[in-house]
């Protein structure tokens, strides 16, 4: 009965959606006021019904009924509870569903924190939203409805994928997909913006904290992604460039393009065609991510081609969205007029030089990611493009971007000389030139490409605590400063944290792959590993043989690490849980492999690898996050809309 | 500066940068292409020797011979096969009658030595080009028939 309630629910929100968006968009042109009155509401009601909705899965997973399709592929009986609940999005249908929940949360978030806001844009935002959300729901309704019965009820479900089955993969979806749907709002702000035909700083004003909020969601479900591949899939690496993990990484490269060059159409008035096109690619990429990770495209072209019902409906989606945006833009672009010139060395200058980076950036990545599928399609052959193709194409990019970063916070707005600008960033320069190429020393051999990346790093963090000294020094009381200043400069230091992580794992790290027997030892890093034995363990739904493994460093025992081999039942298939023991500064990392040699001493593969600086990739990204939300929660954004009409320009930071 | 300059300057500069971008692109795409080819092109003689490519297809039963760290099987597409060694740890889903996808170079002896093998986290998942292998040898031999 309860799966049935949630069908009808999502039924129900397709009507309320599809009436939000006629009549929210509709009713906002026209300037009608009763039909704008019902956004709110409408979209409140929309949230209320999908989370019931999603309810009523959750509820389905818990209860273990397996008389639904998609529980009795997702979950099994001796599941624990967490995962059960994890299990309602591991897989397509319910994926769809916390896709669209997400959705209807943000919409509820903009009708709640909209008050300074005219009511017409409201409406317009919401109602535009209101018909994604309708694309949403007809895509589940029609191809991947999760509430399907089963005739044949199984007495037990598949399980959940055992992959899958970890602490971290219960919070990487939801915050994955909150990034990838949140930047359907500064989309919808965008074409609102463009309905309108008024492009202001106001426009770009309301957009900005709702795009650094899907930008925070979407940096740390990437973070907490390649966090659970490196000490979940066993061996070690903490990204592939594999076309899933890309599909998360586009937007977000351009959603930081997208952040940065609405900060200049706020503070100058300037960039508004660029912004624009920023915040349609953005959303499109997210809709391309869901196309690649939910047609199977990626599993096999052909694959495809033999069930093209939910790839086609998602392409065709993708067109009208894209197609349908981009035409409205062409036709209002004339329209927009820019607010005022820059002189070529200026704060604004460098935004756009890095803005331009970062989108070349993203078009090689995805020539990388979609060429081999295109390739395949028109049966050219068969072909990878590898990560020595993303490694090599990426990173010179990424230079430059990292050495402008700072110019840009340096520079003034509208004109700067170049001589001055030298004259201020010279002795971080020079510092950061210096500090940069003696520290590889410390950490052992001495390598071009790890004295670069400190370079940059240092470069990063002397020139905003540089920034901030002054800042603080001109300032009377440090309370002016808006918190937004603070948010910059952290998420700045936090891409230099990430990028000396970057640096010293691709630099330093060392691997071992060794055949051991009990009482045999290997040594990496300065650290030595002790096999001490090897036994069997009974875990809820797999058994395991852990390894114990004794760290060993100068000769004293640091603790024992247990890397362990699962079998889960529900599938036979082997599992390898890696044993990391973690600092600031290192990882050690054992894994188990497969048993070589049965008998008394029975030998094992065992794989282990000491890694410096990795946890710093993922640091790096929780001060990015954290710089983000400061930036968004700057008081500003929360004035009314009467006292937007002057924007002073500042000398201070890019708030 | 006059705003002709600027703009020309500007333009000129995103030439540069876009230049420098392809550039990247295509020199990384043409070393980086990693092509695919089934037992059957290799053995008549399509794939190239020593550069790095694919081979996909099952695991031969029986095949599997280990030595300390370095095994040695043999893929098959059901029509040809091609021998492969690999040191290093396998990962968790080979198996013997299982799809596998090896990435490495061809020897002049025939042999294929791999850097990588790659199967995919589910037992009854067939990597899409070890399917393709199988199925393209199935057709041959069909059509022979």
């Amino acid at each position: 009965m309860i799966p049935e309630i949630g069908h009808f629910a999502l039924i129900l929100a397709l009507f309320v959606a599809l009436a939000l968006g006629l009549l929210g968009v509709i009713g906002g042109q026209q300037g009608r006021d009763d039909w704008m009155a019902l956004a709110r509401p409408g979209a409140q009601a929309l949230w209320l019904l999908t989370a019931f909705s999603f309810g009523c899965l959750t509820y389905a997973f818990y209860t273990n009924d397996f008389s639904v399709s998609y529980v009795a592929q997702h979950s099994n009986s001796k599941l624990p509870g967490l995962y059960r609940v994890a299990g309602v999005w591991g897989g397509h249908e319910g994926s769809l569903l916390l896709w669209h929940f997400m959705l209807t949360s943000w919409m509820l978030a903009v009708s709640i924190f909209s008050r300074q806001l005219p009511d017409a844009m409201v409406s317009r935002v919401l109602g535009l939203l209101g018909l994604v959300a309708v694309g949403f729901l007809l895509f589940m309704l029609i191809t991947s409805n999760p509430f399907l019965r089963l005739s044949d009820v199984p007495t037990d479900g598949r399980d959940l994928n055992p992959l899958l089955q970890d602490p971290g993969l219960v919070f990487h979806p939801p915050m994955l997909y909150m990034g990838y749907v949140g930047f359907a709002v500064p989309f919808a702000f965008s074409i609102a913006a463009l309905l309108n035909g008024r492009l202001d700083a106001a426009w770009a004003r309301w957009s900005r904290p709702w795009a650094t909020a899907a930008w925070i969601f979407l940096t740390l479900g990437i973070a907490l992604g390649s966090w659970w591949a490196y000490y979940e899939l066993g061996w070690g690496g903490w990204w592939f460039w594999d076309p899933v993990e890309n599909a998360s990484f586009l937007p977000w490269l351009v959603g930081t393009a997208l952040m940065h060059s609405l900060a200049v159409t706020e503070k100058r008035g300037l960039f508004r065609n660029w912004t624009i096109v920023l915040a349609i690619t953005a959303f499109s990429l997210s809709l391309l991510g869901t196309f690649l990770v939910r047609s199977g495209v990626l599993t096999s072209v052909h694959a495809f081609a033999s069930d093209p019902k939910r790839g086609v409906f998602i392409l065709l989606f993708l067109s009208v969205v894209v197609g349908g945006s981009l035409t409205l833009f062409a036709m209002r672009a004339s329209k927009v007029r820019s607010g005022g010139s820059f002189a070529l060395v200026s704060r604004e200058t460098f935004l756009l030089v890095n803005n331009v980076l970062l989108t070349t950036a993203a078009a090689s990545v995805l020539l990388g990611t979609l060429y081999p599928l295109i390739v395949d399609a028109l049966n050219l052959g068969k072909l990878s493009v590898g990560p020595p193709y993303f490694n090599s194409v990426f990173a010179p990019i990424m230079v430059p971007v990292l050495l402008f970063m700072v110019v840009g916070s340096f520079a003034r707005w509208k004109s700067d000389s170049a001589t001055e600008l030298a004259k201020r960033l010279s002795p971080v320069g020079i510092a950061s030139v210096v500090l940069g190429s003696t520290a590889p020393l410390l950490a052992g051999a001495w390598s071009a490409l790890a004295a670069l990346g400190l370079t940059l790093a240092f470069w990063i963090v002397l020139a905003s605590l540089l920034q901030i000294y002054q800042q603080l020094r001109n300032t009377v009381n440090w309370k002016s400063t808006p918190i937004s200043y603070w948010g910059m400069h952290l998420a700045h230091v936090g891409i230099a944290v990430c990028v000396v992580g970057i640096t010293m794992v691709k630099g330093y790290e060392t691997e071992k792959d060794v055949r051991m027997v009990i009482g045999d030892t290997v040594s990496v890093g300065g650290y030595t590993f002790r096999l001490t034995g090897i036994r069997t363990e009974a875990g809820p739904n797999y058994h395991a043989d852990v390894g114990d493994v004794e760290l060993i460093r100068e000769d004293r025992v640091l603790r024992t690490l247990h890397p362990e081999k699962r079998i889960y039942f529900s599938s036979t298939m082997p599992m390898t849980e890696a044993a990391i023991d973690t600092s600031l500064v290192r990882d050690v990392y054992v894994s188990l492999g497969e048993r070589l040699e049965d008998g008394k001493n029975p030998a094992w593969a065992m794989r282990v690898y000491h890694k410096p600086f990795i946890t710093w990739i993922w640091g790096g990204c929780l001060l990015m996050a954290l710089g983000g939300a400061m930036a968004a929660l700057d008081r500003r954004y929360r004035k009314k809309a009467a006292s937007f009409a002057a924007t002073p320009v500042k000398n201070g930071a890019l708030v | 500066m006059k705003p002709r300059h600027k703009r020309a300057a500007l333009i000129g500069g995103g030439l540069a940068a876009l230049g420098l971008a392809a550039y990247l692109v295509l020199n990384a795409f043409e070393s980086n292409l990693v092509f695919f080819f089934t037992p059957s092109q290799i053995a008549s003689g399509e794939a190239p020797k020593n550069r790095t490519f694919r081979v996909g297809g099952m695991v031969k039963e029986g095949s599997v011979k280990r030595d300390n760290l370095t095994v040695a099987f043999v893929v098959t597409d059901t029509a040809k096969e091609v021998s492969v060694s690999y040191t290093g740890i396998l990962p968790d889903l080979f198996r013997e009658g299982k799809g596998v996808v090896a990435q490495g170079k061809l020897g002049d002896d025939g042999k294929f030595s791999a850097t990588e093998v790659l199967a995919k986290h589910d037992e009854n998942y067939m990597p899409p080009e070890a399917q393709h292998a199988v199925d393209e040898a199935q057709k041959t031999i069909k059509t022979l028939k």
